[in-house]
């Protein structure tokens, strides 16, 4: 888990993309418990406050619910995994087509960059 | 009174501080929320300790206005406030077990189930003498001694000055998961901004006496792009 204090992203914000990531990844599985608010604050030494509010945003955008007396769980939804995958892979998408951007290569130019890449890592296996 | 006088834990007016001919505190204005973590953050001589003091009812400001959980302080406040202070003020002669029996004398809220468990989590004998704990077992002795009190505010002066990064993680981890959610507040004044940043809510630059910059870190690090441990370098360069 690696949190950056240098990034304008607010921690909490952080901390459900690491949870999003853990996810799309394959390392938590819908209707998976995850750590208490606690716990989580205890593993990364952050404040638990802080902690909550991710919480608090991690239900709000249906990611986890709270079963009374029992914990958080990853939902256990077959379409929230496809969704936030999506939703994380259009970010990404966005992230480099910005910084292209920003060295001023245009759409032209970004798809075959793009193409010649991928062809040449699939050449190399 | 409105609620939102009773939210806030702290509030200052105006406060200042003269040490004869020496301004430690040059006007202070400050509204602490009650349940946040707050890093009172500055070079040395920018008057933290002061400040610290002035809260913990230890001195009293030369001019301005205090209230603590709405009300000016007064003796009372002694128990619903936890002082950390800079100075090592344990007895050699005692052992770690006494020294916390002699201070649980002191207190109506102290818990002792609390001592016992924070001793085991901070890795202290409790048979050793003071005297012979080393610097960074000390500290965390001081650190115990301020935890194991039931209260509303936690007052830490320099809980890291002079402790190895292994003691250090300790009592940051200490910190963080005895913080009791939305019942306490806990101001801790440091140098280690980089190991301290991620358990505060808040955060108090001060400069020569004064506020230089009061506000949630989150803020902050938005709007300096960058963490507190950078923006510390920006602020006093």
């Amino acid at each position: 888990m690696q949190l950056n204090f240098n990034s304008p992203k607010p921690i909490y914000l952080q901390m459900v993309d690491e949870t999003k990531k853990a996810l799309v990844r394959g390392e938590l599985a819908p209707g998976d418990k995850i750590p208490s608010l606690k716990e989580r604050a205890q593993m990364s030494n952050v404040n638990p406050n802080t902690v909550q509010r991710a919480y608090q945003e991690m239900e709000r955008e249906g990611l986890t619910e709270t079963l009374r007396g029992q914990g958080t769980f990853i939902k256990n939804d077959p379409a929230l995994l496809l969704h936030i995958r999506s939703e994380m892979a259009q970010t990404a998408v966005l992230h480099f087509i910005e910084e292209m951007r920003g060295l001023g290569i245009e759409a032209q130019e970004i798809e075959r960059i793009l193409r010649d890449q991928l062809s040449k890592e699939k050449k190399e296996g | 009174m409105s609620t939102e006088v009773t939210e806030n834990m702290i509030e200052l007016s105006g406060v200042q501080k003269r040490y004869l001919l020496k301004a430690a505190l040059t006007g202070i204005d400050l509204q602490i929320k009650k349940g946040s973590i707050v890093g009172l953050l500055g070079p040395n001589g920018s008057g933290k300790s002061t400040l610290l003091k002035i809260l913990a009812g230890l001195i009293h400001p030369t001019s301005g206005a205090i209230r603590i959980a709405g009300r000016a302080p007064d003796a009372s406040h002694k128990k619903q406030i936890a002082y950390l202070p800079e100075i090592d003020h344990l007895y050699g002669w005692m052992t770690v077990d006494e020294t916390l029996r002699f201070i649980a004398g002191f207190y109506d809220d102290w818990q002792a189930d609390k001592a016992a468990e924070l001793l085991m989590t901070m890795d202290l004998d409790g048979r050793q003498k003071v005297r012979n704990l080393s610097k960074g077992m000390r500290a965390r002795l001081k650190l115990i001694a301020a935890l194991s009190r039931n209260v509303p505010l936690v007052l830490l002066d320099e809980p890291f000055s002079g402790i190895d990064p292994s003691s250090r993680a300790k009592i940051i981890r200490s910190i963080v998961s005895e913080f009791q959610t939305g019942e306490q507040t806990i101001i801790l004044s440091t140098h280690s901004v980089s190991e301290s940043e991620p358990m505060f809510d808040e955060v108090i630059f001060l400069h020569h006496g004064s506020v230089k910059l009061f506000d949630t870190a989150d803020n902050l690090r938005s709007s300096y792009g960058c963490s507190l441990e950078n923006i510390w370098e920006k602020v006093y360069a």
